[in-house]
């Protein structure tokens, strides 16, 4: 564990330097004490892969305080790191129609698009991370036989609830984006909807599966073509 | 709902508050004013609740007409301010009567300038606040920049109150000293030379300057490391990608990224570089977490102790 200074009200805590669950869930403990502890001195709080971003109001405390907080925190979250999460199955429409990436991803992959298509779905994943746009979920890790790259073209729109990898990362695009991940289908669930109350599904710590489903299915549920 | 009727938009002018808080961990970026101090006077200036929606106006080039009765203030970049054609002190509440144009020109210093009206534009907040950032198209009116057309909703405030802020409390935006850096996040993938060449060097601001960020053009400083595992993002945060151009964060900026940082801007030197122009020199000197502390806090005290002189009518 290691604390930095990030800006004039603000102190980052590292607590490892990779893709991990037990750091991950390191991260969630340390927001929910961050919380706790500190309440309305916390402007914003941003919990990442493998740390937390802790923003204070310098009007009602200070960096030395924060820091002695957050270092009793994260000594006491080593030991109980057992944060699980939610765990929330989204409905997926695997297709080369839905994920006009799955054949390439596929060949490259050397394998057929149903083996593909399984070893997407019956994996468990994280959520590491919310940004990039409202409601863009990071999840991890993809197997390691179908990580892909990013397109060395991005595209200039990505449909909403597009279903892609990049890299060992699969996320599903909340809303309509240029975007470079590889697409492999559709998710009629709604990732970001400001309307809503939550207006997201998922949080940071939350584990996420997908159950595979028909293009008649991904309609019922509200899909759009 | 009466207000202001949108006759030109002007370049880029945005509703906003203080901005978006507490909403990060859903990817949500805080939006709300470049120059928060400017924007504190325009609330000020009327006795607005000091989070009253106001418009920030990038460069110039608004012209609105009044529906109502009531005060108005602009503070910030120096936009020349005509009311009912009559060019009017800036910093200082001015009545304006229906059927009035107010006309914001182009900025001779300050690309930004904050308009105020008495207790502030009826906006619905999205995410507890009206701030608009065109990315997340959230805020404002359907999360877009001001069009020909709209109808910017306000009471009708025929008594109120306006005040003016003399001339020496007001900021210089020609002001060229150097910004003040708090080191941190990767500053240790940042050798002492590399430190030095930032330092000691002079920037430019680029044509690449947004809401999201300013990209600089310079000396390239170049860190030992290439990329770090996605993380939080402050404002103000000095983004070094793989050129060594340094970026400087701002409001709109996305809340997790993977360049390695050097540290933070103390927050009244983002504000003095997001008012420039692109083409403006700056330069940076090193600043610590317990100076800048200590200086808001004062800073803070300051604006307190200031009583800016009512305005009769």
């Amino acid at each position: 564990m290691r604390i930095e200074v990030a800006g004039e009200n603000a102190l980052i805590v590292y607590f490892g330097e990779e893709t991990d669950p037990r750091i991950s869930a390191q991260v969630q403990h340390a927001v929910a004490e961050t919380e706790r502890l500190l309440g309305s001195a916390i402007i914003d709080l941003v919990p990442s892969y493998a740390s937390l971003l802790v923003i204070y109001d310098p009007f009602q405390t200070d960096h030395l305080e924060v820091r002695r907080q957050l270092r009793s925190i994260a000594e006491s979250g080593a030991a109980e790191s057992t944060h699980e999460g939610n765990l929330i199955t989204l409905p997926v429409w695997y297709d080369t129609e839905s994920g006009p990436d799955l054949e390439a991803l596929a060949q490259r992959a050397q394998m057929s698009i149903d083996e593909v298509i399984n070893l997407h779905a019956n994996t468990e994943y994280r959520v590491y991370a919310i940004g990039f746009a409202p409601g863009f979920a990071y999840l991890g890790q993809v197997d390691e036989r179908i990580a892909a790259p990013r397109l060395s073209t991005p595209r200039q729109s990505v449909p909403r609830g597009s279903v892609a990898i990049a890299d060992r990362q699969t996320a599903i695009y909340p809303a309509a984006s240029p975007g470079g991940w590889n697409l492999i289908g559709r998710c009629p669930t709604r990732m970001f909807n400001p309307d809503a109350d939550p207006s997201m599904p998922v949080q940071v710590g939350d584990r996420v599966s997908f159950e595979p489903i028909s293009r008649e299915r991904y309609l019922e549920l509200g899909g759009e073509l | 709902m009466n207000g202001f009727k949108v006759l030109q938009p002007g370049l880029m002018t945005l509703i906003t508050d203080r901005g978006r808080f507490g909403h990060h961990r859903i990817g949500l970026t805080t939006g709300g004013p470049l120059d928060p101090s400017a924007f504190d006077w325009a609330n000020r200036l009327l006795d607005n609740d000091n989070n009253a929606t106001v418009l920030e106006i990038s460069i110039g080039g608004l012209v609105l007409e009044a529906q109502v009765d009531t005060w108005v203030v602009l503070t910030g970049g120096e936009m020349p301010l005509k009311i009912a054609g009559n060019e009017v002190e800036r910093w200082c509440a001015h009545r304006i009567r229906a059927g009035e144009r107010l006309e914001a020109g182009f900025s001779k210093a300050g690309a930004r300038a904050y308009l105020a009206v008495s207790g502030g534009f009826q906006i619905e907040p999205m995410f507890d606040s009206t701030a608009t950032v065109q990315r997340e198209k959230l805020g404002g009116l359907n999360g877009q920049k001001l069009q020909s057309g709209d109808i910017l909703p306000c009471s009708s405030e025929p008594q109120g109150a306006g005040y003016r802020l003399p001339k020496q409390y007001q900021p210089d935006y020609r002001d060229t000293s150097p910004l003040r850096v708090i080191l941190g996040y990767q500053q240790d993938a940042f050798s002492e030379v590399q430190k030095q060449i930032l330092f000691t060097s002079s920037y430019k601001v680029s044509d690449r300057a947004d809401r999201m960020g300013y990209r600089l053009e310079g000396p390239a400083i170049s860190p030992s490391i290439n990329g770090i595992l996605s993380e939080g993002i402050c404002l103000g945060a000095i983004q070094v990608p793989a050129d060594g151009q340094p970026i400087v964060l701002l409001n709109d900026r996305q809340t997790i990224g993977g360049y390695p940082k050097i540290g933070s801007l103390f927050s009244p030197d983002t504000a003095r570089l997001a008012q420039m122009l692109p083409g403006t020199e700056v330069s940076f000197t090193p600043f610590t977490q317990d100076e800048a502390h200590n200086q808001l806090l004062l800073s803070r005290r300051y604006y307190q102790m200031i009583n800016p002189i009512a305005v009769s009518v």
